[in-house]
């Protein structure tokens, strides 16, 4: 009965700080199976199956391979196991061969033998159907072909079981259809395989069990064959829960941003959006969800100016009208509406266009985190004084005007925001942001590892934009926020928009099953 | 062979073999990652302390052994030398500091280290210039007896200290190492991309550290080279060793980081550094536009290759950056 079970994870906790990733997770891994562990952004998929990599130490809860007891506390100890992970971001070494990176790190006899390497590497081809080149540099690979050589790297090592974080996130839908031909072959060849995704089809057409996992708490795991999307959708998001987030409506509503056959590339030539066409109202938050990386951030990006798009893409502005609080102070424009495309992001931003992006590490973008908040709100205004020295006097003032609003927390305007907490940070982004009195608002991950409370200031702020007759635009995560927060959410789905739904009127699982786009394929069967 | 020719080859050899040996070091230092810009003060080490060590030896015995003389020196050269690759390691890979920084006070350190002990050794010869290594010197500079004098060949090829075919024998073992072996292979990764060297399994740190100090020791033969053979068993405070020492740095970014190259880079650097020998009628000035050469020639070769944009020609990719694991 145990030599079934490839791995037995059980109680595993993880804590990052006072986040829990995983709560008493339990999770099986057979052999000669195929797993797909499934779940929304966030919810602990990829923290779970790194203590298996090595990559974190499990708090509490056991591991067992094969059903022994180990510990595995880093990389090398989860090769020794068989254990073999191939993650979203290839770890590569770009200069070296194909066979150099396989061969990387191994033991063995001094003189590096690339020819033997390659032989055993063409074998383990031959055997599972890779197509690969030993010869060739990795940075003349395309994507697919470097994930080739990691898979190729792990089973080199002899790994039996394989964890692969998102394969598909990068790859066309012909390169998906090969690499599940392979984990078939693998699984034939009596492997354990876990792939991690939150791609429905993908789930139905290569696994055979699928475990569900939730704000970091193991739902349950059903087997393939007696399931289907509509309940995989609910296992995942689970029910909605009530946030009380104040959405006043907005009657004039007057069209903002028209958004037409956006097409933008990623610098690989892959297109991140893919005719994307929307319109954006003043008075309105317009919620945009997706799972992470289907193209929020470009489409962001693109807007304000950071990013080129293709071309026949339009993004259209329509100025408010002149009677409107909002159209103060931003430059002239064309009132039967201007082409932002092709405009510097000074222009844009002129035009009162504001971005305020959270990335993952929050300073990235948008602040500077060893200048005080003073000098931060002064990036964006130091072009409009007059001569060559600054005047520090207004961006002073508004420092303390943002810190006495959104009660931010500092010692003084002038202690460097890298030392405020994550939370205080995001209300200079955005309190900045809106000093500008922009009349397009877009906002990423605004809230992100926020409290709760700091979350509400931010909501509010929002929506107070709103009624001022802003246009917001809100790339969120958490589908319960952009269900209550905003009017409007645009889904996103591989580039594409897979719908524009009324958040007043539809259900966490309708979105959810855009965001895998699951209706676009039922229609189509 | 017009004999000023072969004077002028000479030289060009002997002057190349100095750098060749600093820009090797650096070589093998700069494919783990650390620019260590510390080169000239580690040249300086390795020059004063195989003086220091032969000297007192020679000073103490009337009859010294040559062999001691040799070892002595050598390895004392080699120790200190990769000494200062270990402080130049301890600062940047354990303690984190920025290497560009690191490596120039190792620059700055190692000359006055060098010229404090280079004036007391003066000291006690009885006065500057009055240091005599002669039994040291002369096995540095001790030829194969009978090649030598086989006329222009044996004058071009078999006239010079078993030194400089030991940085021939140097660079050779150091291209086969990188190119050939796991080890190197396994060093070059960690140059290039740290994180994934460490995900394999690698130990980042003590490649690092064992490359920096090995590295260094090279390097500091280039100033043992210097003192023992080029200038023939003294020293001399004028900060000729310095120059030396970013002339080797050139060297490297000349070589594209491939110890072979800086073979033939080294000799090239040479002929440029020493060609107004043969130009008659030069005055001083004319002497220092010729001396830029070598520089001239790395600044082309940069412009050159960044032109080209070929990836195998570029610097490690993550030289000059510290490595955390936790910010993966």
């Amino acid at each position: 009965m145990e030599q079934t079970y490839a791995i037995q994870m059980k109680n595993i906790t993880k804590r990052f700080g006072k986040v829990v990733a995983n709560d008493h997770v339990s999770l099986d891994i057979k052999r000669g199976e195929i797993l797909s562990l499934l779940g929304e952004n966030g919810s602990g998929k990829t923290t779970l199956m790194n203590m298996l990599a090595g990559i974190y130490f499990p708090d509490e809860g056991e591991i067992l391979v094969n059903g022994q007891s180990v510990t595995i506390a880093s990389p090398k100890d989860a090769f020794d196991c068989g254990i073999g992970m191939i993650h979203q971001h290839f770890k590569l070494v770009d200069v070296f061969t194909a066979a150099e990176n396989i061969v990387l790190g191994l033991d063995g006899q001094q003189r590096l033998d690339l020819k033997a390497a390659s032989a055993k590497i063409k074998e383990i081809c031959e055997k599972y159907g890779f197509v690969i080149d030993p010869s060739k540099k990795v940075y003349n690979m395309s994507v697919s072909e470097k994930q080739t050589v990691e898979i190729v790297k792990v089973l080199y090592r002899g790994a039996d079981i394989l964890i692969l974080d998102e394969p598909t996130a990068v790859l066309t839908p012909q390169e998906t259809d090969r690499l599940f031909d392979v984990m078939r072959n693998m699984k034939a060849d009596g492997k354990a395989m876990v792939i991690i995704t939150h791609k429905l089809n993908e789930v139905m057409e290569v696994s055979d069990r699928v475990a569900v996992l939730r704000k970091g708490q193991y739902i349950g795991d059903v087997a393939t064959s007696d399931t289907n999307p509509q309940k995989l959708t609910d296992m995942m998001v689970g029910h909605a829960v009530t946030l009380n987030i104040d959405r006043p409506l907005v009657e004039n509503r007057h069209l903002r941003l028209e958004v037409k056959d956006l097409t933008v590339l990623t610098p690989d030539g892959v297109k991140a959006l893919d005719g994307v066409s929307f319109e954006a109202f003043g008075g309105e938050i317009l919620g945009v969800a997706g799972i992470s990386g289907s193209g929020q951030k470009e489409l962001l990006e693109s807007i304000a100016g950071l990013r080129s798009a293709q071309p026949g893409s339009h993004v259209i502005y329509h100025p408010p009208s002149p009677d409107e609080p909002i159209a103060g102070t931003h430059a002239p424009v064309d009132r039967k509406g201007e082409e932002l495309l092709g405009k510097t992001v000074r222009q844009i931003h002129n035009i009162g266009v504001s971005m305020a992006f959270v990335p993952e590490d929050r300073l990235g973008m948008g602040l500077v985190g060893s200048m005080g908040m003073a000098d931060n709100m002064m990036l964006k205004t130091y072009r409009s004084g007059k001569g060559p020295l600054l005047n520090r006097k207004p961006p002073r003032e508004l420092a303390e005007k943002v810190k006495a609003e959104l009660d931010v927390l500092t010692p003084s305007i002038n202690t460097p925001v890298r030392r405020l907490s994550g939370g205080n940070v995001q209300k200079v982004l955005v309190g900045r942001e809106i000093a500008q009195e922009p009349s397009v608002l877009m906002t990423a991950y605004a809230v992100r590892g926020l409290d709760i409370n700091t979350s509400y200031t931010i909501y509010n702020l929002l929506t107070a934009e709103k009624l001022k007759g802003v246009a917001v635009i809100y790339v969120g995560e958490d589908l319960d926020v952009l269900l209550e927060l905003c009017d409007r959410i645009l889904v996103l789905c591989g580039g594409q928009v897979s719908g524009v739904v009324d958040a007043r009127t539809t259900t966490k699982e309708e979105v959810g099953m855009l965001m895998t786009r699951f209706r676009k394929e039922a229609a189509e069967a | 062979m017009n004999n000023q020719i072969i004077q002028l080859i000479q030289s060009a050899i002997q002057f190349g073999t100095v750098i060749m040996f600093g820009a090797i070091g650096e070589i093998l230092t700069e494919k783990s990652g650390n620019l260590n810009l510390g080169v000239p003060g580690i040249m300086y080490l390795g020059g004063i302390a195989g003086l220091a060590a032969s000297f007192l030896y020679e000073f103490n015995n009337p009859d010294p052994s040559k062999l001691v003389c040799l070892l002595l020196s050598f390895l004392a050269a080699f120790l200190a030398a990769a000494l200062g690759g270990l402080l130049y390691s301890f600062l940047t890979i354990t303690l984190r500091a920025n290497q560009n920084v690191t490596g120039l006070t190792l620059t700055i350190f190692g000359g006055g280290v060098a010229n404090f002990f280079g004036g007391t050794l003066n000291t006690m010869a009885g006065g500057v210039g009055q240091i005599s290594v002669a039994t040291t010197s002369s096995v540095y500079r001790a030829n194969i007896p009978g090649l030598s004098t086989m006329g222009v060949p044996g004058r071009l090829l078999f006239s010079y200290g078993f030194m400089v075919y030991l940085s021939i024998v140097v660079a050779i073992v150091m291209a086969w190492f990188l190119n050939r072996t796991r080890r190197g292979l396994n060093l070059r990764a960690v140059g290039e991309n740290p994180a994934t060297a460490d995900a394999a399994g690698i130990n980042v740190t003590r490649y690092k550290y064992v490359a920096t100090c090995v590295g260094a020791g090279i390097s500091g033969l280039g100033g043992l080279y210097y003192t023992m053979d080029y200038i023939k068993g003294t020293w001399a405070n004028d900060g000729t060793i310095e120059s030396l020492g970013w002339l080797a740095v050139a060297l490297v970014i000349f070589a594209t980081w491939r110890s072979l190259n800086a073979v033939w880079g080294s000799y090239l650097f040479g002929l440029l550094f020493w060609v107004y020998l043969i130009i008659p009628g030069l005055g001083r000035r004319d002497i220092a536009l010729f001396n830029m050469l070598p520089y001239l020639v790395t600044i082309a070769v940069l412009i050159f290759v960044s032109l080209r944009n070929k990836k195998e020609n570029q610097p490690p990719a993550s030289l000059g950056l510290s490595y955390f694991r936790e910010e993966r």
